[in-house]
């Protein structure tokens, strides 16, 4: 018997997913809007983890790795970005300001 | 439910709340690493011990090293913690959290009927995943190979240091 | 071997066209030129190699290639398939042959201009689909040569694409050709569906055997009549060649005088088996076939655009071989085919070399006394006019000629059992259409190139041009020989090559139709040469129909006679030509709708104006919110996709 149910885990990870909801609108800093969107990525993968044990398909866990490809893409860019738009002397990250559609 | 499973699920939840609400970006990678071991642990509990490696080694490991790389170019200081500080004011939390609690309510709401019978006996080991990867789901890690090479080209492109302005 | 070189004949031109194509831009225009004369060169080359196989069979041999087979379905099959028999051997001939001398001759003429690559793409692809027509065994796998070449007829005519004439021209050609080719499927899938194949073999097997009610074969050849007439600028379609001019000249020259206009004569040569069992159909082509000569020679004789007029005397031509197709006599057709590509090809040629050199002047009454600055080009010209004219005996025209005229004397069209139709008034018409020809070919001949100079002549005639023009010179003029009346010489090499079982019979020809065909040119020419010849010339400036009664209404000479013989019939003519019935018909529709349209639109203006000013306020009213939402801010976004989300979820949980 293990320890998580499937409704357990689909528990967890719609809290988690609402966490990292409210902290992608909240935050106006561009780091902290990836790290949320990072948490929100891992709920979505739990699911699908947590179907595949529920199921007993080891398809969940393949969607798994499918997902921490697209979180590390994702990632990289997006720090790419803040790189980029730091080295231009852009005063704060704030994402409300790049809001002109000038690169 | 076992108690470890209980504190596992908590430190997840409450790991994730801590990241959103710190000012200071380093706090909030410390406290996202937190939350990704603690999912880890919910992963093995569930059977998915593949899964779970990959979790600490490339989203705690890598990821997160990545994250921390970052900040340190960005060198953020003492001004942009007073300034975090000035923008997550209360009422900033007002609209996300309702908006956030609506979703959480509904999602849960949704999710009653879903709960079914016991889970399979039978841990899902590296081996099915990677028969079931490199079997049925081979042109999808071609698609997701491509995904990566399109990141990495845009990544070096974007962060590409231009002289001489645009 | 032959099965291997069959398909080689449209692989070379095609490969040639794609490299051209591809390349464009990377390859200067000397390289570009080459490989198209390369291209064109091979498929000539292997053209003849093939055709000497052939002859050296036995006479009813032919060789067919089936490719690929190109669809199965329940009650009907095509192949890709290709048959090389006598006759697509004596067309293959022409095209290749024809087609190479005015590449390298093109080679020369577009050196400087800028779309070289598009011109040599263009003009490959048309030789190779031109191959696939001419070559095709399958009905439907001719039609795919019968569209490329009017896609490429239509792609160069537009070639200089600055000009909106010349687009518009282009557009024309496309929609008129069109127009036929729509009725030229709706014949093959008539013949589809009666004899479940278009293999020409079968078909023409199920038509004479009289598998199909007659009222199918008379309607088949009427639908595939109507295709040729379109594709060949015939009576009610033969506005848009004239037109076509606006291209490039080796264009004019390939395209619009040798081969693709011949196309039409082609396919009912292939298909006289179905045609002699149609007999109203035929009769009627052999009408539309005079009355076309006759209308394009009187057209030609007031142009004053060198270009144009000779496009009017391709019309007349074609016409020449319609009648002659009407008549059943498709050897001559077949025959004036080929010696009409010589010399119209020289013709046209000769022209672009003309008009290059007097600084794109194609006026002929602003050209003048060239004969001296161009010796060599005035010969050519003059040889391409008596092989056009038909002078007797010296040039290919006249065997050609002859060979219609006798086939139309003879001719009797039983229309029903009790009355028939005597090819005789037929006949008339076309030794008419033989003066005319002479008269304005002459007419055009006198006044570039005799008389006082006109513009400058510059430059010199490149090699490379000029070596086409002697090669297609010696064609025309002796390019005849090959098939004589019987009064002259008994040689018919020609008509046994295509149809060695069934020599057609001239035996009781009397003397004096040849006599009359011979003189009949003469007579045009001497007629020309009194009126724009002479030093004090009767006629010089002569723009229009107009002009012409002008110095006749002043009672000099001969010219009474000439007035009331020739200048008013073809004034009458000339104007119900002008009047141009079928573009008149067109003008008409499109004006009524448009005065149909202005009145809705008056009665309708009222409401809607109403209805549109207040719709307008609403929209803007309407379009400023979600103005709002495109503020350029993530999160604000995020937060609109998190709202659809919760909304989508309430309804998913309320429902």
């Amino acid at each position: 018997m293990p320890a998580f149910s499937f409704n357990d885990t689909l528990l967890l990870a719609t809290v988690l997913f609402s966490v990292g909801l409210a902290g992608v609108l909240v935050r106006r800093d561009l780091v902290f809007m990836l790290m949320s969107l990072d948490i929100m990525l891992n709920a979505a993968a739990l699911v699908f983890v947590g179907a595949g044990a529920r199921w007993h398909d080891a398809t969940g866990q393949v969607m798994f790795v499918l997902i921490l490809a697209l979180a590390a893409v994702e990632t990289a860019v997006g720090l790419a970005i803040i790189v980029c738009l730091h080295a231009r002397g852009r005063p704060t990250l704030d994402a409300d300001t790049g809001n002109l559609l000038r690169g | 439910m076992h108690a470890l499973a209980l504190l596992a699920a908590c430190v997840t939840v409450v790991g994730a709340i801590m990241v959103i609400t710190r000012r200071v970006a380093v706090h909030a990678v410390l406290y996202l690493v937190v939350t990704l071991l603690a999912l880890a642990t919910v992963l093995v509990m569930l059977g998915a011990s593949f899964a779970a490696m990959l979790e600490v080694i490339i989203y705690a490991g890598a990821i997160m090293v990545l994250f921390v790389f970052v900040i340190m170019m960005l060198n953020l200081g003492q001004p942009d913690s007073a300034r975090e500080k000035e923008w997550l004011h209360p009422r900033a939390w007002l609209g996300p959290g309702v908006l956030a609690t609506i979703a959480c309510a509904e999602l849960l709401y949704c999710l009653n009927p879903l709960s079914g019978p016991a889970p399979a006996p039978a841990p899902i080991t590296a081996h099915d995943v990677g028969l079931g990867l490199f079997g049925r789901y081979v042109l999808m890690v071609e698609l997701v190979s491509y995904l990566l090479l399109a990141g990495l080209i845009s990544a070096f492109h974007i962060g590409r240091n231009r002289v001489g302005g645009r | 071997m032959g099965e291997i070189l069959l398909p080689l004949i449209i692989l070379c031109p095609l490969v040639a066209s794609l490299v051209v194509s591809v390349s464009a831009g990377r390859m200067g225009a000397c390289a570009i030129g080459t490989v198209a004369c390369a291209g064109v060169g091979l498929s000539a080359v292997i053209s003849v190699i093939l055709s000497v196989m052939l002859l050296s069979g036995p006479a009813t041999d032919a060789l067919r290639v089936v490719l690929w087979p190109w669809m199965r379905i329940e009650g009907f099959s095509a192949d890709i398939a290709f048959t090389l028999d006598r006759v697509s051997m004596v067309m293959i001939l022409v095209v290749t042959i024809v087609g190479l001398l005015i590449h390298v001759y093109a080679a020369g003429y577009m050196r400087d201009d800028p779309g070289i690559a598009r011109f040599f793409g263009c003009m490959t692809l048309f030789v190779a689909a031109m191959v696939v027509l001419v070559l095709a065994s399958d009905l439907l796998c001719m039609f795919i040569g019968w569209e490329g070449v009017g896609l490429c007829s239509y792609l160069l005519i537009g070639f200089w694409y600055d000009d909106p004439a010349n687009t518009a021209a282009a557009r024309k050609a496309f929609y008129m050709t069109r127009m036929g080719d729509v009725a030229l499927l709706c014949g093959l899938l008539l013949l589809a569906t009666a004899t479940g194949s278009l293999r020409m073999g079968t078909v023409l097997a199920a038509v004479t055997d009289g598998q199909l009610p007659p009222f199918s074969v008379n309607a088949a050849a009427a639908l595939i009549l109507v295709g040729a007439l379109a594709k060949s600028a015939q009576i009610p379609f033969q506005t848009w060649l004239p037109d076509a001019m606006a291209g490039p000249t080796p264009t004019s020259a390939l395209i619009h005088a040798a081969t693709m206009v011949t196309a039409g004569v082609y396919l009912i040569a292939r298909l006289h088996d179905l045609f002699a069992m149609a007999a109203p159909v035929m009769a009627f082509m052999a009408v539309l076939g005079a009355l076309t000569l006759l209308m394009g020679a009187c057209k030609a004789l007031v142009q004053s655009d060198l270009k144009r007029i000779l496009a009017w005397s391709t019309i007349s031509q074609l016409g020449y071989m319609f009648l002659a197709l009407g008549c059943g006599v498709w050897q001559a057709a077949l025959f004036h085919l080929m010696t009409h590509a010589f010399f119209k090809a020289l013709l046209f040629l000769t022209a672009g070399a003309v008009i290059m050199r007097a600084g794109h002047e194609q006026d002929i009454f602003r050209l003048g006394g060239l004969r001296h600055a161009m010796p060599g080009l005035t010969m050519a010209f003059v040889a391409g006019a008596s092989a056009l004219a038909g002078l007797p005996l010296v040039t290919a025209g006249f065997y050609s000629k002859e060979m219609i005229l006798s086939g139309v004397w003879h001719v009797h069209f039983g229309l029903t059992r009790e009355w028939g139709l005597s090819g005789h008034p037929l006949w008339g018409i076309a030794l008419l259409g033989a003066f005319l020809t002479a008269l304005y070919i002459f007419r055009c001949v006198f006044i570039v190139f005799c008389g006082k100079a006109g513009t400058r002549a510059v430059g010199r005639t490149s090699r490379l041009m000029s070596i086409p023009l002697g090669c297609l010179c010696v064609l025309s003029l002796s390019g005849g020989v090959i098939e004589m009346p019987d009064t002259l010489p008994r040689l018919h090499l020609f008509s046994a090559l295509l149809d060695p079982g069934v020599p057609l019979s001239h035996a009781d020809e009397p003397i004096w139709l040849v006599l009359a065909g011979a003189i009949v040119p003469l007579a045009g020419l001497g007629v020309a040469w009194v009126l724009w010849g002479r030093r004090v010339s009767v006629m010089r400036e002569i723009p229009g129909q107009a002009a012409i009664i002008r110095p006749a209404r002043d009672g000099r000479g001969m010219d009474v006679v000439y007035d009331r013989v020739f200048v008013q019939p073809l004034c009458l003519l000339v104007w119900l030509t002008r009047l141009d019935i079928a573009d008149h018909a067109i003008t008409g529709t499109g004006r009524l709708t448009r005065a149909a349209s202005a009145g809705m639109f008056r009665a309708r203006a009222g409401v809607v104006d109403m209805l549109a000013i207040r719709a307008t306020g609403m929209a803007r009213w309407a379009d400023h919110l979600p103005g709002q939402f495109q503020n350029g801010r993530v999160r604000w976004y995020a937060a609109w996709i998190a709202t659809g989300l919760c909304a989508g979820l309430a309804m998913v949980v309320l429902s």
